[in-house]
């Protein structure tokens, strides 16, 4: 029975969190609360999917956030240029802007992967390095103003409806829905794909993955375009929510996305890790900050109980997987 | 160590074992690999705890809850992959413990003093005791472990298959090292699939066979044969299985290769249903060539041919699209992808068999054909499902060879196919290249183990400092021809 317990450590500490948020507030169970956490938890959802598959490939990407920055810049700034009405008004122009976002993201997490990949360069220094390029493109597109969506352009609508709306009948918050089937159809690469076993088997042992004749460097270069398209689809949905596109969105953003891949049990070794497990992580990330807000802890110290419960997750990890053998 | 037993899980791995060694004697521990050796051995040496019986050093118990206690008390144990602070010198490596000899400041030149003894004691007069661990040789590294262990006074030292990585000099002079400490009344338990060298040096066996004690013998009254049935359980008629190979044409052809400083002007050619082995000291550069033909090295000059034509491949994934397969020398960092499954293993192709449209994997179909590839080379393991990494040796090789052999590739590379597997396993790798080449591969051998060049190999090349010095084949192929060659003496 502890075994299963361990096993499943991840889940076991949701579920733990998730009832003693219910004992200790009375507002937390409600359908309202739920909903509105999942819709902010929706950019972190995205992000540490493409987190995920990169630290899959014992890589980091530390651009995560500046991308997202941009990729929410970016869909502000192409909205607000579209024509008042006609063809590009409504939703083709807005699907257009929106896929340039994510092109954008891809673009940068492409140079980023082709550093890594091509170039043999470390990944903590590449993305480092990318996550200042990214902020600083982002402030000389917007001159370090916020971009606000305009308001009468149906376009802007339905970018307000996206954020704010929900699915008819259940009010399932759209970018929830969205954080769904992106977890789905990643579920299903990762564990049904040979895309997803390379990249698993990118992370476990480079070398032979090489020698087998596989192209190690492909899966190590397309994680980052992944990472990069997921976190500008990430900014496109905050812009969503709020209405505007601002140059300091984001910020840690990839910091959260590493600790919810951590707390749902990827190695930064690679190799290891789960869709699933990493979906869990985020929502233990997401919880622990809602029922302390709840609670009117004050934000300082919610910072110092997240680490902590942080730590917990992982020394509990850490146990699980080594059942016997000491070294 | 009295009525030890172990279990992890439901497996049982030594169940009440008693084992028994004197101070001045070298006692060799054998048995097949999963026998239980390491086991025992790391249950004496502290890593792990014993669900049952004790241990007795000098007729006191001992109660070792980490490796550190059983240092203390002087258990040693030299394993193959050596504890080693790459990055320190020679000197910080064996008194790492105590830098400073019982003060928190190092005393650098008491330090130096203290290892160059320890050093030139063990007969190593070339070594400086400042030169970075990460400068030495295998064999040197070896020894400064011996030092290490020493210098703690150690009662018990535990080698385990230390000559795997010696050349035949670099173990001559081990040898004598034992020999040396057994005089000095330490106890030596030799850990070794090697039997030429535990008839050698060894004075008593003890074999081990599925986690229980078989007997313990005494090498003078035993032969080789009797031993390897003791291990094995059953007869063993021919260490290397008969081949019915037809050889016909030329499939590789390797002309004035170059690459880096590590392999000179080699030529040479393998025919298909060939075995061709490549001998030569450690550090010869037979690995070197090998890599180079197969992309995975850089080759600065030098045509392959393949099938009559010439073929560029600078990178492993060409060499695979051409037709070639390695089996690589190392196969715990290079071969195996330890933490995923035998399916995953064996399925790692370039192009996936079973994949359909869109890239989805047809797991069920992977799954039933792991299990056959799983029959057919006989590698024990209850499923296609376990991790690599709890498979013995000898299995995780068949593992890393599998892919090679259902695939379609005309020539196949095995660097050390054997090194470090034991005896039932190894006839199944031969049997696996017996096969390969009556289905027309060219396979190409390198070995450090001569018997095994010897039995295996239609014709072998010898390697020199980068250099083939030798191409025997037919009665000439025998230790004392081949040793000659690789060394540079006339025999």
């Amino acid at each position: 029975m502890l075994k299963i317990l361990l096993r499943n450590n991840s889940l076991v500490i949701l579920v733990a969190l998730f009832v003693v948020s219910a004992l200790l507030s009375n507002a937390f169970l409600s359908v309202g609360n739920i909903y509105n956490l999942l819709r902010q938890l929706s950019p972190l959802f995205l992000a540490s999917i493409g987190m995920l598959l990169v630290i899959n490939t014992a890589g980091i990407d530390l651009s995560v956030g500046s991308i997202a920055a941009a990729g929410g810049l970016l869909v502000a700034i192409l909205v607000s240029m579209m024509p008042p009405a006609g063809a590009m008004a409504g939703p083709i122009g807005l699907l257009g802007a929106i896929f340039l976002s994510i092109a954008l993201g891809a673009v940068l997490g492409a140079v980023s992967g082709a550093l890594v990949a091509f170039s043999e360069l470390a990944p903590f220094i590449v993305t480092l390095a990318m996550m200042t390029i990214a902020r600083g493109m982002t402030f000389m597109m917007s001159n370090g103003q916020p971009t606000r969506l305009p308001y009468d352009l149906e376009a802007s609508d339905l970018m307000d409806q996206f954020g704010s709306g929900g699915v008819p009948f259940l009010g399932l918050p759209w970018p929830v829905v969205l954080s769904i089937l992106v977890a789905l159809a990643f579920y299903f690469i990762m564990g049904y794909t040979t895309f997803g076993r390379m990249v698993i088997a990118t992370g476990s042992n480079e070398t032979a993955v090489r020698l087998a004749g596989i192209s190690e460097k492909r899966y190590k270069f397309l994680v980052y375009v992944i990472s990069g398209a997921l976190a500008g689809l990430a900014g496109v949905v905050s812009t969503a929510r709020t209405g505007v596109g601002t140059p300091i969105t984001g910020v840690g953003l990839e910091l959260d996305a590493i600790a919810a891949c951590v707390i749902g049990g990827a190695l930064l070794s690679g190799g290891k890790g789960t869709i699933v497990n990493t979906v869990i992580g985020v929502l233990v990330l997401g919880l622990i900050g809602n029922v302390m807000n709840l609670l009117s802890v004050p934000v300082y110290p919610q910072q110092i109980i997240k680490g902590l419960i942080i730590i917990f997750a992982v020394l509990l990890q850490r146990f699980s997987n080594r059942p016997g053998a000491r070294t | 160590m009295r009525s030890i037993t172990k279990h992890f899980g439901g497996v049982h791995a030594l169940t009440d074992v008693s084992f028994r060694a004197e101070g001045g004697e070298v006692h060799a521990l054998v048995g097949e690999n999963g026998a239980g050796k390491s086991t025992l051995m790391k249950i004496l040496s502290g890593a792990y705890t014993p669900d049952k019986g004790e241990i007795y050093l000098d007729g006191e118990k001992l109660e070792l809850s980490n490796t550190q206690a059983a240092r203390d008390r002087g258990i040693a144990v030299i394993y193959q992959e050596f504890s080693l602070a790459k990055h320190l010198t020679v000197a910080e490596n064996i008194y790492l413990d105590d830098l400073g000899f019982g003060s928190s400041v190092i005393n650098w030149r008491k330090l130096k003093k203290s290892a160059e003894q320890q050093i030139r004691s063990l007969g190593l007069t070339e070594l400086d005791a400042y030169t970075l661990v990460s400068e030495l040789s295998v064999a040197q590294q070896q020894i400064v472990e011996i030092c290490k262990a020493l210098r703690r006074k150690a009662k018990v030292i535990v080698f385990d298959e230390p000559t795997a990585v010696l050349t035949d000099r670099e173990t001559a002079r081990l040898f004598e090292l034992i020999a040396r400490l057994k005089q000095d009344g330490v106890c030596i338990i030799y850990i070794s699939h090697r039997l030429a060298e535990v008839f050698e040096i060894c004075d008593c066996a003890t074999v081990m066979k599925d986690g229980r004690l078989v007997d313990t013998v005494d090498l003078q009254e035993v032969s080789q044969g009797q031993l390897v049935q003791l291990m094995v359980g059953r007869e063993l008629k021919d260490l290397f299985p008969k081949r019915h190979a037809a050889i016909g044409e030329v499939v590789l052809d390797v002309k004035n290769l170059n690459a880096g400083d590590r392999v000179h002007d080699v030529s040479f050619q393998v025919k298909a249903g060939e075995v061709l082995g490549f001998c030569g000291l450690v550090g010869a550069g037979r690995t070197e060539i090998m890599r180079a033909i197969f992309g995975a090295d850089k080759r600065d000059s030098g045509a392959i041919l393949l099938r009559g034509k010439q073929v560029d491949n600078r990178s492993p994934v060409q060499a695979v699209r051409t037709g070639i397969g390695m089996l690589p020398e190392d196969r715990k960092q290079q071969g195996v992808l330890l933490d995923l499954s035998v399916r995953v293993n064996a399925m790692m192709k370039p192009k996936n068999p079973f994949q359909r449209f869109g890239g989805w994997l047809d797991q069920r179909r992977e799954i039933d054909q792991t299990n056959q590839v799983i029959r057919t080379l006989r590698i024990k393991v209850e499923d296609s499902e376990v991790a690599a990494s709890s498979l013995s040796g000898g299995n995780q090789q068949k593992v890393a060879v599998a892919k090679w052999v259902f695939s379609d590739c005309n020539v196949l590379i095995c660097d050390e196919p054997t090194r470090g597997v034991d005896i039932g396993a190894k006839i199944e790798i031969y049997q696996i290249i017996n096969q390969l080449a009556e289905r027309g591969v060219a396979v190409v051998v390198v070995s450090s183990e001569l018997p095994e060049l010897v039995g295996l190999c239609d014709r072998v090349v010898v390697v020199r400092d980068g250099r083939l010095v030798g191409d025997v084949s037919g009665q000439d192929i025998n230790e004392q021809t081949l040793i000659g060659l690789a060394v540079g003496v006339r025999v």
